[in-house]
Protein backbone atom coordinates (compact mmCIF):
# COMPACT_ATOMS: atom_id res chain seq x y z
CA UNK A 1 0.00 0.00 0.00
CA UNK A 2 1.35 3.14 -0.64
CA UNK A 3 1.66 5.88 1.93
CA UNK A 4 -0.70 8.60 1.79
CA UNK A 5 0.28 12.08 -0.04
CA UNK A 6 -0.18 13.83 3.10
CA UNK A 7 2.19 11.88 5.02
CA UNK A 8 4.94 11.40 2.32
CA UNK A 9 4.54 15.40 1.48
CA UNK A 10 5.89 15.81 5.13
CA UNK A 11 8.40 13.14 5.03
CA UNK A 12 10.18 14.97 2.16
CA UNK A 13 9.32 18.62 3.72
CA UNK A 14 11.64 16.73 7.07
CA UNK A 15 14.02 15.48 4.43
CA UNK A 16 15.21 18.81 3.71
CA UNK A 17 14.51 21.07 6.91
CA UNK A 18 16.52 18.31 8.47
CA UNK A 19 19.24 18.60 5.52
CA UNK A 20 18.98 22.69 6.21
CA UNK A 21 18.79 22.49 9.91
CA UNK A 22 22.37 20.39 10.26
CA UNK A 23 24.15 22.06 7.71
CA UNK A 24 22.41 25.80 9.08
CA UNK A 25 24.81 27.56 5.82
CA UNK A 26 22.25 28.71 3.42
CA UNK A 27 19.54 29.89 6.20
CA UNK A 28 22.37 31.92 7.92
CA UNK A 29 23.79 33.05 4.96
CA UNK A 30 19.94 33.90 3.44
CA UNK A 31 19.12 35.62 7.10
CA UNK A 32 22.44 37.89 6.60
CA UNK A 33 22.11 38.89 3.19
CA UNK A 34 18.47 39.87 3.92
CA UNK A 35 19.35 42.21 6.56
CA UNK A 36 22.52 43.27 4.73
CA UNK A 37 19.86 44.51 2.01
CA UNK A 38 17.48 46.16 3.85
CA UNK A 39 20.77 48.37 5.73
CA UNK A 40 22.07 48.80 1.72
CA UNK A 41 19.07 50.07 1.03
CA UNK A 42 19.34 52.96 4.12
CA UNK A 43 22.07 54.44 2.23
CA UNK A 44 19.87 54.79 -1.01
CA UNK A 45 17.66 56.69 0.77
CA UNK A 46 16.46 60.64 1.28
CA UNK A 47 14.84 60.88 4.62
CA UNK A 48 14.24 64.25 4.21
CA UNK A 49 12.72 63.69 0.89
CA UNK A 50 10.59 60.53 1.57
CA UNK A 51 9.06 59.39 4.78
CA UNK A 52 10.62 55.84 6.34
CA UNK A 53 6.78 54.67 6.43
CA UNK A 54 6.76 55.25 2.48
CA UNK A 55 9.68 53.49 1.48
CA UNK A 56 9.96 50.66 4.15
CA UNK A 57 7.16 48.67 2.33
CA UNK A 58 8.28 48.56 -1.06
CA UNK A 59 12.07 47.68 0.97
CA UNK A 60 10.48 44.91 2.92
CA UNK A 61 9.05 43.03 -0.51
CA UNK A 62 11.66 43.32 -2.43
CA UNK A 63 14.25 42.56 -0.31
CA UNK A 64 11.88 39.44 0.60
CA UNK A 65 11.77 38.36 -2.53
CA UNK A 66 15.31 38.58 -3.48
CA UNK A 67 16.11 36.13 -0.53
CA UNK A 68 13.28 34.08 -1.60
CA UNK A 69 14.70 33.57 -4.73
CA UNK A 70 18.06 33.06 -2.52
CA UNK A 71 16.78 29.97 -0.58
CA UNK A 72 14.82 28.63 -3.84
CA UNK A 73 17.99 28.36 -5.50
CA UNK A 74 19.05 26.03 -3.23
CA UNK A 75 16.03 23.68 -2.84
CA UNK A 76 16.65 21.36 -6.06
CA UNK A 77 20.62 22.44 -6.04
CA UNK A 78 21.19 20.22 -2.90
CA UNK A 79 19.28 16.99 -5.11
CA UNK A 80 21.84 17.61 -7.82
CA UNK A 81 24.69 16.24 -5.18
CA UNK A 82 25.43 12.56 -5.49
CA UNK A 83 22.32 12.55 -7.87
CA UNK A 84 19.91 12.38 -4.88
CA UNK A 85 17.61 13.17 -7.33
CA UNK A 86 17.83 9.64 -9.00
CA UNK A 87 17.00 8.13 -5.76
CA UNK A 88 13.95 10.94 -5.03
CA UNK A 89 12.53 10.01 -8.20
CA UNK A 90 12.98 5.83 -7.08
CA UNK A 91 11.06 6.30 -4.20
CA UNK A 92 7.45 4.99 -4.67
CA UNK A 93 5.54 7.73 -3.71
CA UNK A 94 3.61 10.35 -5.69
CA UNK A 95 5.42 13.18 -7.90
CA UNK A 96 3.47 15.57 -6.17
CA UNK A 97 4.46 14.52 -2.54
CA UNK A 98 7.78 15.94 -3.63
CA UNK A 99 6.76 18.82 -5.59
CA UNK A 100 4.33 19.63 -2.18
CA UNK A 101 7.04 18.31 0.63
CA UNK A 102 9.86 20.66 -1.05
CA UNK A 103 7.54 23.83 -1.50
CA UNK A 104 6.52 23.09 2.33
CA UNK A 105 9.94 23.29 3.45
CA UNK A 106 10.81 26.03 1.40
CA UNK A 107 7.71 27.97 2.76
CA UNK A 108 8.62 27.20 6.29
CA UNK A 109 12.43 28.30 5.26
CA UNK A 110 10.91 31.69 3.71
CA UNK A 111 8.76 32.07 7.04
CA UNK A 112 11.55 31.85 9.04
CA UNK A 113 13.40 34.56 7.01
CA UNK A 114 10.28 36.62 7.26
CA UNK A 115 10.41 36.60 11.16
CA UNK A 116 13.81 38.11 11.11
CA UNK A 117 13.41 41.22 8.40
CA UNK A 118 9.66 42.38 9.37
CA UNK A 119 11.05 43.21 12.98
CA UNK A 120 14.63 44.47 10.80
CA UNK A 121 12.50 46.39 8.74
CA UNK A 122 10.28 47.93 11.58
CA UNK A 123 13.38 48.64 13.93
CA UNK A 124 15.76 49.96 11.17
CA UNK A 125 12.70 52.36 9.84
CA UNK A 126 11.47 53.24 13.26
CA UNK A 127 8.41 51.96 12.02
CA UNK A 128 5.43 51.55 14.58
CA UNK A 129 4.27 47.71 13.85
CA UNK A 130 2.66 47.43 17.07
CA UNK A 131 -1.16 45.88 16.85
CA UNK A 132 -0.59 45.76 12.78
CA UNK A 133 2.05 43.02 13.48
CA UNK A 134 -0.32 40.03 13.70
CA UNK A 135 -2.13 40.85 10.73
CA UNK A 136 1.02 41.92 8.63
CA UNK A 137 2.76 38.18 9.37
CA UNK A 138 -1.04 37.02 8.17
CA UNK A 139 -0.37 38.83 4.79
CA UNK A 140 3.23 37.76 4.54
CA UNK A 141 2.20 34.22 4.67
CA UNK A 142 -0.25 34.61 2.02
CA UNK A 143 2.08 35.90 0.09
CA UNK A 144 4.56 33.61 0.63
CA UNK A 145 2.74 30.54 -0.38
CA UNK A 146 2.40 32.00 -3.94
CA UNK A 147 5.74 33.18 -3.93
CA UNK A 148 7.02 29.54 -3.01
CA UNK A 149 4.29 27.42 -5.27
CA UNK A 150 5.70 29.29 -8.10
CA UNK A 151 9.57 29.44 -7.15
CA UNK A 152 9.85 25.57 -5.99
CA UNK A 153 8.60 24.43 -9.51
CA UNK A 154 11.16 26.89 -11.47
CA UNK A 155 13.71 26.04 -9.09
CA UNK A 156 13.47 22.27 -10.46
CA UNK A 157 13.34 23.44 -14.03
CA UNK A 158 16.58 25.81 -13.09
CA UNK A 159 18.84 23.35 -11.35
CA UNK A 160 18.63 20.84 -14.74
CA UNK A 161 19.67 23.62 -17.18
CA UNK A 162 23.24 25.41 -18.34
CA UNK A 163 22.04 29.42 -16.55
CA UNK A 164 20.79 28.26 -13.32
CA UNK A 165 21.42 30.88 -11.34
CA UNK A 166 20.51 33.18 -14.10
CA UNK A 167 17.20 31.24 -15.12
CA UNK A 168 15.44 30.88 -12.00
CA UNK A 169 15.50 35.10 -11.07
CA UNK A 170 14.59 35.45 -14.75
CA UNK A 171 11.83 33.20 -14.90
CA UNK A 172 10.31 33.90 -11.93
CA UNK A 173 10.37 38.03 -11.11
CA UNK A 174 7.62 38.31 -13.51
CA UNK A 175 5.32 35.94 -11.18
CA UNK A 176 6.43 37.60 -8.35
CA UNK A 177 5.12 40.74 -9.22
CA UNK A 178 1.38 40.38 -8.30
CA UNK A 179 2.45 38.98 -4.93
CA UNK A 180 5.05 41.96 -4.71
CA UNK A 181 2.29 44.41 -5.50
CA UNK A 182 -0.40 42.75 -3.33
CA UNK A 183 1.88 42.32 -0.09
CA UNK A 184 2.96 46.16 -0.60
CA UNK A 185 -0.26 47.74 -1.09
CA UNK A 186 -1.60 46.14 1.75
CA UNK A 187 1.31 46.76 4.48
CA UNK A 188 1.38 49.94 3.20
CA UNK A 189 -2.43 50.83 3.79
CA UNK A 190 -2.04 49.12 7.34
CA UNK A 191 1.24 51.15 7.96
CA UNK A 192 -1.13 54.28 7.45
CA UNK A 193 -3.63 52.73 9.97
CA UNK A 194 -6.30 52.22 7.45
CA UNK A 195 -8.49 49.71 7.73
CA UNK A 196 -8.06 46.06 7.19
CA UNK A 197 -11.26 46.38 4.73
CA UNK A 198 -9.63 48.31 2.72
CA UNK A 199 -6.86 46.19 1.67
CA UNK A 200 -8.97 43.45 1.03
CA UNK A 201 -8.66 44.01 -2.96
CA UNK A 202 -5.27 43.44 -2.94
CA UNK A 203 -5.44 40.32 -0.17
CA UNK A 204 -8.08 38.67 -2.51
CA UNK A 205 -5.39 39.15 -5.21
CA UNK A 206 -2.68 37.72 -3.33
CA UNK A 207 -5.15 34.71 -2.25
CA UNK A 208 -6.87 33.89 -5.53
CA UNK A 209 -2.80 34.04 -7.14
CA UNK A 210 -1.92 30.66 -4.40
CA UNK A 211 -4.98 28.81 -5.06
CA UNK A 212 -4.37 29.14 -8.98
CA UNK A 213 -0.70 28.81 -9.12
CA UNK A 214 -0.62 26.00 -6.07
CA UNK A 215 -2.46 23.76 -7.99
CA UNK A 216 -1.38 24.82 -11.84
CA UNK A 217 2.23 23.93 -10.31
CA UNK A 218 1.44 20.93 -8.02
CA UNK A 219 -0.59 19.48 -11.55
CA UNK A 220 2.24 20.35 -14.21
CA UNK A 221 5.40 19.72 -11.41
CA UNK A 222 5.33 15.60 -13.11
CA UNK A 223 5.92 16.84 -16.16
CA UNK A 224 9.42 18.36 -14.73
CA UNK A 225 10.25 14.95 -13.52
CA UNK A 226 9.91 13.38 -16.27
CA UNK A 227 12.44 10.96 -17.67
CA UNK B 1 29.64 18.90 -35.17
CA UNK B 2 32.96 19.88 -37.56
CA UNK B 3 33.47 16.54 -38.89
CA UNK B 4 30.11 16.11 -40.52
CA UNK B 5 30.80 16.37 -44.55
CA UNK B 6 28.70 18.08 -46.99
CA UNK B 7 25.68 16.52 -48.00
CA UNK B 8 25.82 13.95 -50.45
CA UNK B 9 22.75 12.68 -52.39
CA UNK B 10 22.30 10.15 -49.81
CA UNK B 11 22.02 13.07 -47.07
CA UNK B 12 19.73 14.61 -49.46
CA UNK B 13 17.19 11.73 -49.56
CA UNK B 14 17.08 11.43 -45.83
CA UNK B 15 16.18 15.18 -45.78
CA UNK B 16 13.67 14.62 -48.29
CA UNK B 17 11.77 11.88 -46.14
CA UNK B 18 12.20 14.22 -43.23
CA UNK B 19 9.74 16.36 -45.00
CA UNK B 20 12.19 19.30 -45.13
CA UNK B 21 12.66 21.12 -48.56
CA UNK B 22 16.87 21.00 -49.38
CA UNK B 23 16.36 24.02 -52.22
CA UNK B 24 15.99 27.37 -50.69
CA UNK B 25 12.66 27.97 -52.25
CA UNK B 26 10.83 31.56 -52.69
CA UNK B 27 8.74 32.01 -49.99
CA UNK B 28 5.58 33.69 -51.24
CA UNK B 29 4.05 33.75 -48.60
CA UNK B 30 6.76 36.05 -46.83
CA UNK B 31 6.68 37.48 -50.58
CA UNK B 32 2.69 38.47 -50.28
CA UNK B 33 3.02 39.65 -46.50
CA UNK B 34 5.56 42.28 -47.12
CA UNK B 35 3.66 43.47 -50.35
CA UNK B 36 0.91 43.97 -48.04
CA UNK B 37 2.71 46.07 -45.31
CA UNK B 38 4.36 48.59 -48.29
CA UNK B 39 0.91 49.11 -49.42
CA UNK B 40 -0.41 49.43 -46.05
CA UNK B 41 2.38 52.02 -45.04
CA UNK B 42 1.47 53.35 -48.40
CA UNK B 43 -2.01 54.43 -48.26
CA UNK B 44 -1.18 55.18 -44.27
CA UNK B 45 1.33 57.96 -45.01
CA UNK B 46 -0.19 59.29 -48.35
CA UNK B 47 -3.90 58.65 -48.55
CA UNK B 48 -5.41 58.98 -45.27
CA UNK B 49 -5.96 62.10 -43.81
CA UNK B 50 -4.18 63.43 -40.58
CA UNK B 51 -6.38 63.33 -37.53
CA UNK B 52 -7.32 66.93 -36.35
CA UNK B 53 -6.53 66.95 -32.92
CA UNK B 54 -3.25 64.82 -32.78
CA UNK B 55 -1.46 65.50 -36.26
CA UNK B 56 0.78 63.04 -38.25
CA UNK B 57 1.40 61.29 -34.63
CA UNK B 58 -2.33 59.83 -34.74
CA UNK B 59 -1.03 57.38 -37.79
CA UNK B 60 1.40 55.52 -35.40
CA UNK B 61 -1.83 53.97 -34.34
CA UNK B 62 -2.19 51.87 -37.10
CA UNK B 63 1.30 50.22 -37.05
CA UNK B 64 1.00 50.13 -33.20
CA UNK B 65 -2.57 48.42 -32.79
CA UNK B 66 -1.95 45.62 -35.23
CA UNK B 67 1.61 45.30 -34.29
CA UNK B 68 -0.08 44.23 -30.84
CA UNK B 69 -2.96 42.49 -32.37
CA UNK B 70 -0.69 39.95 -33.87
CA UNK B 71 1.46 39.56 -30.67
CA UNK B 72 -1.16 38.48 -28.95
CA UNK B 73 -2.45 35.93 -32.14
CA UNK B 74 1.41 35.13 -32.04
CA UNK B 75 1.19 34.21 -28.14
CA UNK B 76 -2.25 32.81 -28.18
CA UNK B 77 -0.37 30.17 -30.82
CA UNK B 78 2.13 29.57 -27.98
CA UNK B 79 -0.33 29.25 -25.04
CA UNK B 80 -2.57 26.48 -27.50
CA UNK B 81 0.52 24.69 -28.79
CA UNK B 82 2.11 24.21 -25.09
CA UNK B 83 -1.39 22.33 -23.71
CA UNK B 84 -1.54 20.41 -26.97
CA UNK B 85 2.50 19.80 -26.67
CA UNK B 86 1.96 18.25 -22.93
CA UNK B 87 -1.31 16.48 -23.98
CA UNK B 88 -0.12 14.44 -27.37
CA UNK B 89 3.70 15.07 -27.10
CA UNK B 90 4.00 15.95 -30.82
CA UNK B 91 7.02 17.82 -31.45
CA UNK B 92 5.29 19.60 -34.32
CA UNK B 93 3.32 21.82 -31.45
CA UNK B 94 6.44 22.26 -29.66
CA UNK B 95 8.28 23.47 -32.91
CA UNK B 96 5.62 25.49 -33.53
CA UNK B 97 5.42 27.42 -30.14
CA UNK B 98 9.06 27.65 -30.56
CA UNK B 99 8.30 29.77 -33.72
CA UNK B 100 5.23 31.75 -32.55
CA UNK B 101 7.22 32.54 -29.23
CA UNK B 102 10.36 34.26 -31.27
CA UNK B 103 7.85 36.17 -33.68
CA UNK B 104 5.84 37.52 -30.55
CA UNK B 105 9.11 38.81 -29.50
CA UNK B 106 9.23 41.00 -32.86
CA UNK B 107 6.14 42.11 -32.46
CA UNK B 108 6.00 43.02 -28.71
CA UNK B 109 9.50 45.17 -29.49
CA UNK B 110 7.57 46.93 -32.34
CA UNK B 111 4.58 47.80 -29.76
CA UNK B 112 6.59 48.83 -27.51
CA UNK B 113 8.92 51.14 -29.66
CA UNK B 114 5.98 53.10 -31.51
CA UNK B 115 4.21 53.55 -28.14
CA UNK B 116 6.14 55.80 -26.76
CA UNK B 117 7.26 57.54 -29.94
CA UNK B 118 3.12 57.84 -29.89
CA UNK B 119 2.83 58.75 -26.03
CA UNK B 120 5.52 61.39 -26.01
CA UNK B 121 3.67 64.17 -27.92
CA UNK B 122 0.54 63.32 -27.33
CA UNK B 123 0.56 62.02 -23.35
CA UNK B 124 3.86 64.00 -23.00
CA UNK B 125 5.68 61.07 -21.61
CA UNK B 126 7.77 57.96 -22.84
CA UNK B 127 6.18 55.81 -20.62
CA UNK B 128 3.45 55.56 -17.73
CA UNK B 129 2.51 52.46 -15.24
CA UNK B 130 -0.56 52.41 -17.54
CA UNK B 131 -2.21 48.79 -17.29
CA UNK B 132 -1.92 47.40 -20.86
CA UNK B 133 1.67 49.33 -21.22
CA UNK B 134 2.47 47.52 -17.77
CA UNK B 135 1.08 44.44 -19.27
CA UNK B 136 3.13 44.35 -22.88
CA UNK B 137 6.26 45.10 -20.82
CA UNK B 138 5.69 41.84 -18.66
CA UNK B 139 4.81 40.08 -21.73
CA UNK B 140 7.98 40.90 -23.21
CA UNK B 141 9.73 39.64 -20.40
CA UNK B 142 8.07 36.45 -20.05
CA UNK B 143 8.45 35.93 -23.63
CA UNK B 144 12.08 36.64 -23.18
CA UNK B 145 12.27 34.31 -20.14
CA UNK B 146 10.52 31.57 -22.39
CA UNK B 147 13.17 31.86 -24.93
CA UNK B 148 16.26 31.61 -22.71
CA UNK B 149 14.90 28.77 -21.18
CA UNK B 150 14.74 27.34 -24.50
CA UNK B 151 18.28 27.90 -25.43
CA UNK B 152 19.23 26.80 -21.71
CA UNK B 153 18.35 23.25 -21.99
CA UNK B 154 20.01 20.77 -24.76
CA UNK B 155 17.91 17.80 -24.52
CA UNK B 156 14.90 18.59 -27.12
CA UNK B 157 12.33 16.46 -25.34
CA UNK B 158 13.02 18.21 -21.80
CA UNK B 159 13.41 21.55 -23.50
CA UNK B 160 10.06 21.05 -24.35
CA UNK B 161 8.16 19.85 -21.75
CA UNK B 162 9.76 22.90 -19.72
CA UNK B 163 8.80 25.64 -21.99
CA UNK B 164 5.28 24.01 -22.33
CA UNK B 165 5.07 23.70 -18.41
CA UNK B 166 6.20 27.90 -18.86
CA UNK B 167 3.27 28.63 -21.56
CA UNK B 168 0.81 27.29 -19.70
CA UNK B 169 1.67 29.31 -16.26
CA UNK B 170 2.60 32.88 -18.10
CA UNK B 171 -1.01 32.07 -19.81
CA UNK B 172 -2.24 32.30 -16.16
CA UNK B 173 -0.14 34.78 -15.10
CA UNK B 174 -1.56 37.18 -17.30
CA UNK B 175 -4.98 38.17 -15.72
CA UNK B 176 -2.66 38.49 -12.17
CA UNK B 177 -1.09 40.99 -13.97
CA UNK B 178 -3.51 42.62 -15.83
CA UNK B 179 -5.55 42.50 -12.41
CA UNK B 180 -3.28 44.29 -10.31
CA UNK B 181 -2.09 47.19 -12.68
CA UNK B 182 -6.21 47.46 -13.33
CA UNK B 183 -6.76 48.75 -10.01
CA UNK B 184 -4.61 51.63 -10.57
CA UNK B 185 -6.69 54.66 -13.41
CA UNK B 186 -6.16 53.81 -16.77
CA UNK B 187 -4.43 56.21 -19.44
CA UNK B 188 -4.39 54.12 -22.13
CA UNK B 189 -7.14 55.64 -25.26
CA UNK B 190 -10.24 53.58 -24.50
CA UNK B 191 -11.06 51.26 -27.38
CA UNK B 192 -11.67 53.19 -30.49
CA UNK B 193 -13.05 50.71 -32.90
CA UNK B 194 -14.49 47.65 -31.80
CA UNK B 195 -17.37 48.89 -29.37
CA UNK B 196 -20.86 49.00 -29.17
CA UNK B 197 -21.96 52.05 -31.31
CA UNK B 198 -20.50 53.04 -34.05
CA UNK B 199 -16.47 53.42 -34.23
CA UNK B 200 -15.28 56.95 -33.98
CA UNK B 201 -13.24 56.84 -36.49
CA UNK B 202 -13.68 58.27 -40.13
CA UNK B 203 -14.38 55.39 -42.88
CA UNK B 204 -10.80 56.27 -44.53
CA UNK B 205 -8.69 55.59 -41.44
CA UNK B 206 -11.18 52.59 -41.11
CA UNK B 207 -10.17 51.47 -43.83
CA UNK B 208 -6.72 52.34 -44.22
CA UNK B 209 -6.39 50.34 -40.09
CA UNK B 210 -8.28 47.13 -41.70
CA UNK B 211 -5.71 46.95 -44.49
CA UNK B 212 -2.70 46.99 -41.76
CA UNK B 213 -4.19 44.89 -39.72
CA UNK B 214 -4.62 42.13 -42.23
CA UNK B 215 -1.05 43.02 -43.68
CA UNK B 216 0.10 42.63 -40.09
CA UNK B 217 -1.19 39.63 -39.46
CA UNK B 218 0.15 38.29 -42.52
CA UNK B 219 3.47 39.22 -41.83
CA UNK B 220 2.97 37.48 -38.52
CA UNK B 221 1.75 34.15 -39.61
CA UNK B 222 4.55 34.61 -42.75
CA UNK B 223 7.48 34.52 -39.86
CA UNK B 224 6.18 31.90 -38.02
CA UNK B 225 6.17 29.41 -40.56
CA UNK B 226 9.44 30.75 -42.23
CA UNK B 227 10.73 30.23 -38.56
CA UNK B 228 8.63 26.77 -38.36
CA UNK B 229 10.60 25.48 -41.73
CA UNK B 230 13.88 26.78 -40.37
CA UNK B 231 13.48 24.42 -37.25
CA UNK B 232 12.46 21.59 -39.49
CA UNK B 233 15.48 21.40 -41.67
CA UNK B 234 17.69 22.28 -38.25
CA UNK B 235 16.05 19.26 -36.55
CA UNK B 236 16.42 17.02 -39.63
CA UNK B 237 20.26 18.23 -40.05
CA UNK B 238 20.94 17.49 -35.89
CA UNK B 239 19.09 14.58 -36.27
CA UNK B 240 21.04 13.04 -39.20
CA UNK B 241 24.10 14.25 -37.17
CA UNK B 242 23.24 12.50 -34.41
CA UNK B 243 22.74 9.00 -36.54
CA UNK B 244 26.19 10.01 -38.12
CA UNK B 245 27.81 10.10 -34.78
CA UNK B 246 26.47 6.84 -33.54
CA UNK B 247 27.65 5.04 -37.01
CA UNK B 248 31.61 6.25 -35.85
Amino acid sequence: MRPSLLSTTWVIARKDLAIEFRTRTAFLAVLVFAVLGIATFYFAWDATAVAAIDLAPGVLWVIFTFSGLLSLQRSFGVELADRAMDGLLLAPIDREAIFLGKALANLLFVAGILIVTVPSVALLYNLPLGRTLPILFAIALIAAVGLVAVGTLFSAMAANTRLAELLLPMLSLPFFVPIVYGAAQTTSMLLAGRPVAEAWPFMKILIAFDLVFLTACTLTFPYILEE
Amino acid sequence: MTTRALPDDGDEATLVNAGVETRPLFDWLFGVAVAAMVAAYVRAVFFTPIEALQGAAQKIYYVHVSAALSAYLALGVVALMSIVYLWLRDERADRLAESAGEVALVFLTAVLTTGPLWGKPIWGTWWTWDARLTLTLFLWFLTAGYLVLRGAVDEPAMRARYSAVIGILAALLIPFIHLSVYLFNTLHPKPILLKPDRPSMPNEMVVTFAGFFVACALLCIALIRARYRYGLARDAVRAMDAASAEDE
